[in-house]
């Protein structure tokens, strides 16, 4: 056999792409509804901690910067370790796909705040006042004075973060939830060959490339039109 | 004096130990336009600012028609806004949102207009303010001068009972200074209320009912423009107006 047919046989053996594609496609589905649920769960929940912290409550705001801090300082990995194996020592048993998305959409929720907050103190004070000055309530001007401006400065952040963390759903492998990475390396072990790698690395593209591209569609879109 | 609509009594600003009102009286009667000036420092933008409580006074009261805004409940306080109109150096125009957006928005959500009332209120304003041909551009699309008549517009639009006005065309290159400033003739002469920080002297003689001058947080004096202008009684009043006119 000479190099050129070794290669393909090691990472492109079509038998094999033909016998795991079944599950490579459910693993396919299962990544990007994780990946989803990862992504509603800690946009939402960053964008609500960021405007809470707006409100400057002393307490409230403690709590919400050792949360972001926390969140950004501890590998997910730790977390879902932590959360799966440990857990269930205190009678609380949650499932493989639960644990990954509430640590994921966590981890997200704290750079997201970060992000929003940031993008927050970013709006000049003359765009609280006018809004204040027009009879606006504090939320009202949260919500239709600074938010818009802070959000499209939090874009660009904010969708390379979303995708770090959304690719991290590959962690789930550990824990046995079945996405891409985990139908891969599972049938990697079985077929002893690395041709169903390569194909978990197609999916991936083919999961996130077009995820990236909106991003820079997104990017351009919400740039100032100044 | 006709009725007062803005009555500031016995207000006082301090900043921790720096004064910056002191005991400030003032009556601006209906469709009356007071023209203050000062020194930077002295005092005039806190003055306007504590009108409407963007700044709250350390103690003294601020009437608006009778109604006193310094002893009223945050929610009363959305509403009392209302009645004041501000126009800031900087305009303050909501970047995100056109023209007409900008002049909608608190007519949508702090006076509870529908979005076609609003819209046609708006179009109207933008249209008085010469402007409604650019109802759809956004902020950054227009001049200095006409980002100013958008934000008087925003004001306007909600029925306000008197206009502040902080330094509204400090901000502009002079060509566009005069755009602003005949704005501001048309609502005074429509019979607005109007209490106007500015350095534009050829436009308080034209247009204003009295000059007041402004120094160290206290009125020093005032008086009819041209008795102010010609014949200053204050050393202090004399110093300024020579410093002002080179
Ligand atoms: N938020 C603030 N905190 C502390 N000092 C302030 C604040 N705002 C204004 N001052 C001070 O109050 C004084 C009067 O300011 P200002 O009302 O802006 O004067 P003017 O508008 O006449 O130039 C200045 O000495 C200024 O430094
Ligand atoms: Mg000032």
């Amino acid at each position: 056999m000479d190099g050129l047919d070794r290669f393909l046989n090691t990472f492109f053996n079509g038998a094999i792409f033909a016998r795991y594609l079944p599950d490579m496609l459910a693993g396919v589905w299962v990544t990007i509804w994780l990946a989803a649920a990862v992504i509603a769960l800690g946009l939402t929940l960053g964008l609500l901690l960021a405007c809470l912290r707006s409100y400057g409550n002393r307490v409230v705001n403690l709590c919400i910067i050792v949360f972001a801090d926390l969140g950004r300082a501890l590998p997910p990995l730790v977390l879902i370790l932590i959360m799966y194996f440990g857990l269930p020592g205190l009678g609380v048993r949650l499932s493989g796909p639960l644990v990954l998305i509430l640590v994921l959409g966590f981890v997200l929720a704290a750079f997201a705040e970060e992000i929003f907050w940031a993008g927050l103190t970013s709006v000049a004070r003359g765009q609280w006042e006018a809004g204040r000055a027009t009879g606006l309530g504090f939320t009202q001007t949260l919500i239709h004075v600074a938010l818009p401006q802070a959000i499209r400065l939090a874009i660009p952040p904010l969708v390379n973060r979303v995708l770090a963390i959304s690719k991290m759903t590959a962690l789930g492998s550990v824990i046995g939830v079945s996405e891409i990475l985990a139908v891969a390396s599972t049938a990697q072990s079985f077929t002893g060959s690395a041709a169903p790698l390569t194909m978990g690395a197609i999916a991936y593209v083919i999961v996130f490339l077009p995820l990236v591209i909106l991003t820079r569609i997104l990017e351009h879109r919400y740039a100032w039109k100044v | 004096m006709t009725r007062p609509m803005l009555e500031l009594v016995g207000l006082n600003k301090r900043f921790g130990d720096l004064t910056v009102l002191h005991d400030i009286h003032l009556r601006v009667g209906q469709g009356e336009l007071v023209f203050v000036i000062g020194p930077s420092g002295s005092g005039k933008s806190t003055m306007l600012r504590c009108c409407n409580r963007l700044e709250e006074p350390t103690s003294g009261s601020v009437l608006i028609d009778g109604a006193d805004i310094t002893a009223c409940s945050p929610r009363a306080l959305n509403k009392m806004r209302l009645n004041l109109g501000m126009v800031f150096q900087g305009f303050h125009l909501y970047p995100h949102m056109d023209a007409v957006g900008n002049v909608m928005l608190a007519q949508v959500k702090a006076l509870g207009r529908s979005k076609d009332e609003a819209r046609a209120r708006a179009l109207e304003m933008l249209d008085r303010v010469g402007l409604r041909h650019k109802s759809d551009a956004m902020p950054s699309a227009l001049s200095g001068g006409q980002q100013q008549r958008v934000a008087i517009a925003r004001a306007l639009a909600l029925d306000p009972k008197v206009m502040l006005f902080d330094e509204p065309t400090s901000a502009l290159d002079p060509e566009l200074v005069g755009s602003v400033l005949a704005v501001m003739k048309d609502l005074r002469t429509s019979g607005m209320t109007m209490l106007v920080v500015s350095h534009e002297m050829g436009f308080a003689r034209e247009a204003a009912d009295r000059v007041i001058f402004m120094d160290g947080g206290v009125i020093v004096e005032e008086g009819q423009p041209e008795a102010i202008f010609t014949n200053p009684q204050a050393e202090r009043t004399r110093a300024f107006l020579s410093r002002v006119r080179g």
